[in-house]
């Protein structure tokens, strides 16, 4: 705990605005009431969540530390800040900025956070969002104060709220948006911050906004609600909309968001969000956490019940000025240099011209670029940060954003001042080439500090990262525009389904040891805000991903037909031969002695899912439940297969029919008779692992097994293009947590 | 003024050498081990940072790292929980247990010699910006305490003392001694 913690009120008073300063506060207030065991541990965990401060890896006072599982001892005992979560450990701080959009100032006092209560890390999300990692909660009201004195809330960056609304970092410059979409999100997202209707929410929602339908920028599509800006002609008179798209939404199974209208105008912007919200909070799942995003109240109810639902309720609505009172500044809006725009220079450096080439954009206003500092992995240190800040006020007006690929960009740059901009950026060390392209790897934090992950996302990124840098000015151009993102789970946080190369984390069991493992995610795309979601091909360990990018990568370029977008190749060729060509990097070594693939990237310790037996048949035996699982791994593609084909029925069927054979699997474990009869399947499968808890995932519970019971009560109904796509998701999450239950259960089991 | 939170860098030679992947699996093993007094958490591998905090070792009270902030490779103690008793004795306390993980360090034999502590430098800083300002008035009022610091660790050696000069930084101090010193004999100096 910081010594001036006591000192930081007192110096901020009256530079915070009051609102701000008394919530932080009454957090304070809590902290100390939860230290004195006034207040249920529940409740404060949601509290705190609300205000940014999240949980992480390792907080439940155990780690395994490579030999055993250590207990940690911390000073404060039990005191615990969270069901399962220890006061001492040190936590998460999410730091919302709306629309990514920061000045000097800000880039300055993140800088001194990160100094202060981190590692001199601060981290950027795909969510346009900071943050900050190892932080202790009892710093946290002073780290509060010294951000609201910077006009940066923290309030609803994490807990069941509306979270850090996203926009296009390009608004405004753009030359292919219909208008500058920044006022807009940040009228949306000061007007449902801390709003009463946004309070009783089962779970997250996160509002996006974008400039446009073509380009990545806003991901509106995978977005609980996504607004992306047009403009039609009335009495003759252009005026300004938005597309409302509601829905979206990636997780454990992506669903891509469904049109809600095709024209709103800004006077219905905030007004229609607010009865979104209600309707949400209203008839949105609230017991069932892994139901309980807007998206499947949206599949439930249909888009059309939905949107009927929402209209009735819009006109309920007490009038609110706030609807209307920014529309007029908003349209004036509009972001101006610092010096006047220039012709460009003359051809410099090799290095200056590959940066040029891959980090800087030309602006829609003639004279100005935009410039992309590419972050390794998200990361930026304090130094970095107040070198950043100067170079904001030396070349423009503090124009700087945040992206969802975990960059920054610094707008409105004068074409004739790039060369000394570029030298400043390299001597801070934030001059690296190669922006938006396969060197630029997006990855959320994985097993590095997350609580849920199961591989290392981030120790994958640095290596691709490093291998890729190497030599990328020698890749070919295709190559070098795709876009690799990885998820140390099925959660979805490196954002992995509108990759061209995505990977999540799972685990398989490998002589009898687990092994970390990533499923290798093909077919998403990236541009037209997210368009279409990838699904996976294969599990493959995780020290072999580099030679499946390589692999992938070498026949894209061999054999792709002009201008074929990688995805198109990856329908083209077929997800069958493209994991054929991937088999053989699923199996074992060949030299027993090799251990390597039982560690993970950057991190030397043998690899485990938590206190697992030590295997004790040492290589060459497979058991059978793993030969099952194997056959119901490739019915799952089967069923992707059949989907891209056009079968419909025959994938859901098929998927279907995967998560039962998984299912059995396991259920003869227990019971060697069990018959091929689905009823008896899956009576035996709720009650020796479902009801007994051994089917479930440490955070999300039941909630795979619950993908069995609902698609055997639905396997009678028809399936549609949609329903069968979220059943293959739905499938493959199956299939990975029985390998996991399967690990969990140890090797003891003989059968 | 009351300082803490103490930091002290350790300049490392050989910065173009380094190998910071080798400090992983030696970082691991200090927490299996539970090497100091200090509760040692998690890793946290930052090697992908250019002039960043290279391989940090997460404790409750302090954490270690070897890092390269300002392209100056060096051995890292940030102290993080509060201490009791005087500046001297929070100075003491820091630069022992910087000197003594780098001990470990250079005694280390997966490192095959290769970690060498410049023997002449050390870096103070005092982060928290509240209990010390990085401005004229903190250097006058800490000047006493880092002088009588340095003249017992460096016994025997002129030195001279340097200031970091932007103000948003962190208050610190870079101090350089005329002779160059093992670090054995930098610990027995301050007693240890």
């Amino acid at each position: 705990m910081k010594a001036s913690n006591a000192s930081w009120a007192k110096e901020l008073a009256g530079k915070i605005p009051e609102q701000l300063a008394r919530e932080i506060d009454i957090f304070e207030m809590e902290i100390g009431l939860r230290k004195q065991g006034k207040l249920d541990e529940r409740l404060f965990a949601e509290t705190r969540l609300r205000r940014g401060a999240y949980g992480q890896r390792y907080d439940n006072g155990q780690r395994h530390d490579g030999k055993k599982v250590q207990e940690i001892a911390y000073p404060s005992g039990d005191l615990t800040k969270g069901p399962h979560t220890l006061w001492d450990a040190p936590g998460m701080q999410r730091i919302k900025i709306p629309a990514g959009g920061l000045n000097a100032k800000q880039l300055e006092t993140l800088a001194d956070l990160a100094e202060e209560y981190s590692d001199s890390i601060a981290h950027v999300t795909t969510r346009q969002d900071f943050q900050l990692h190892y932080v202790q909660i009892d710093d946290t009201p002073s780290l509060m104060r010294r951000l609201a004195a910077a006009s940066i809330t923290t309030r609803e960056a994490c807990g069941n709220s509306v979270r850090n609304v996203t926009a296009c970092p390009y608004s405004g410059v753009c030359p292919d948006e219909a208008f500058d979409v920044t006022p807009y999100a940040k009228a949306l997202s000061k007007f449902l911050l801390g709003h009463p209707d946004c309070q009783n929410f089962g779970r997250k929602f996160k509002p996006a906004f974008s400039g446009c339908a073509q380009h990545a920028c806003g991901l509106t599509s995978m977005h609980d609600l996504g607004l992306i800006a047009v403009t039609r002609v009335e009495n003759g008179q252009e005026k300004r909309g938005f597309e409302l798209y509601v829905g979206g939404g990636l997780g454990t199974v992506p669903y891509q968001a469904k049109l809600f209208a095709e024209f709103i105008p800004p006077e219905e912007l905030l007004p229609l969000a607010q009865a979104i919200a209600r309707v949400f909070a209203r008839l949105g799942e609230k017991k069932n956490r892994n139901r309980a995003r807007i998206k499947f109240l949206v599949h439930d109810l249909g888009i059309e019940k939905f949107r009927e639902l929402v209209i009735e309720e819009r006109k309920t609505l007490p009038h609110d000025p706030r609807w209307t009172d920014y529309i007029a500044e908003a349209e004036k809006f509009q972001e101006t240099p610092l010096v006047p725009g220039g012709d460009g220079v003359a051809i410099g450096s090799v290095a200056f011209e590959r940066w040029r080439k891959t980090n800087v954009r030309p602006q829609k206003q003639p004279g100005y670029a935009v410039v992309t500092v590419a972050l390794p992995l998200g990361d930026i240190t304090a130094n970095q940060l107040r070198a950043l800040a100067d170079i904001a006020r030396r070349y423009t007006k503090e124009t700087v954003r945040t992206t969802v690929e975990q960059n920054f960009l610094i707008r409105w740059v004068s074409r004739n001042d790039l060369p000394r901009l570029y030298d400043a950026l390299r001597t801070a060390g934030l001059g690296a080439a190669g922006a938006e392209t396969i060197v630029d790897i997006v990855a959320c934090p994985g097993t590095d500090t997350c609580k849920l992950g199961i591989s290392s996302s981030r120790g994958l990124a640095a290596e691709l990262h490093k291998r890729m840098t190497e030599k990328s000015f020698e890749l070919d151009e295709p190559i070098q525009n795709l876009h690799i993102k990885i998820s140390g789970c099925f959660n979805s946080c490196g954002q992995h389904h509108v990759a061209d190369l995505g990977f999540y984390g799972v685990s398989r069991k490998i002589a009898g040891y687990a092994v970390p493992h990533f499923q290798v995610v093909l077919g998403g795309e990236w541009t037209r805000n997210a368009g279409s979601y990838g699904l996976p091909v294969a599990a493959i360990p995780s020290k072999n991903i580099p030679e499946v990018v390589a692999r992938l990568t070498e026949k894209f370029v061999a054999g792709r037909t002009k201008g074929e977008t990688f995805k198109d190749f990856v329908k083209r060729v077929g997800k069958v031969q493209l994991k054929a060509e991937l088999e053989d990097l699923a199996r074992p070594p060949a030299d027993p002695a090799d251990r390597s693939m039982f560690s993970d990237w950057g991190d030397p310790r043998e690899y485990t899912l938590g206190d697992l037996g030590v295997g004790e048949c040492a290589g060459e035996v497979v058991s059978a439940v793993e030969f099952d699982l194997a056959a119901a791994e490739r019915e799952v593609f089967e069923a992707q297969v059949a989907l891209e084909t056009g079968e419909t029925q025959q994938a859901g069927t098929t998927a279907y029919l995967s998560m039962l054979h998984a299912a059995k699997a396991l259920v003869k474990l227990m019971n060697p008779n069990i018959s091929n009869d689905a009823e008896q399947i899956l009576r035996e499968f709720r009650e020796r692992y479902y009801d007994t808890q051994k089917f479930w995932d440490p955070f999300a519970g039941g909630k795979f097994a619950n993908y069995l019971f609902d698609a055997h009560r639905k396997s009678a109904e028809p399936y549609t293009p949609d329903s069968s796509r979220y059943l293959i998701d739905e499938a493959q999450l199956f299939i990975d947590a029985a390998h996991s239950c399967y690990n969990q259960l140890g090797t003891s089991v003989k059968i | 003024m009351d300082l803490q939170h103490v930091n002290v860098k350790l300049l490392l030679d050989h910065s173009a050498d380094a190998d910071l992947e080798l400090l992983i699996p030696i970082f691991h093993s200090w927490i299996q081990a539970e090497a100091f007094d200090e509760l040692l958490l998690d890793i946290a591998d930052y090697r992908h940072v250019p002039a960043g905090p290279g391989v940090v070792l997460i404790g409750h009270e302090a954490d270690y790292s070897v890092d390269n902030a300002n392209d100056r490779l060096g051995l890292r103690y940030n102290r993080k929980a509060v201490l009791d008793g005087s500046n001297q004795d929070r100075l003491t306390q820091a630069a022992r247990a910087a000197l003594r993980a780098c001990q470990r360090l250079v005694a280390e034999p997966r490192l095959q010699g290769k970690c060498h502590f410049n023997g002449h430098e050390m870096e103070l800083f005092i982060n928290d910006r509240l209990v010390a300002p990085n401005r004229a008035e903190t250097r006058d009022a800490t000047k006493q305490d880092f002088q009588i610091f340095f003249e017992k660790l460096f016994r025997g050696s002129e030195f001279t003392l340097a200031y970091e000069s932007d103000p948003r930084r962190l208050f610190g101090v870079s101090a350089k001694a005329a002779k160059s010193f093992s670090v054995s004999d930098l610990l027995a100096n301050l007693g240890s």
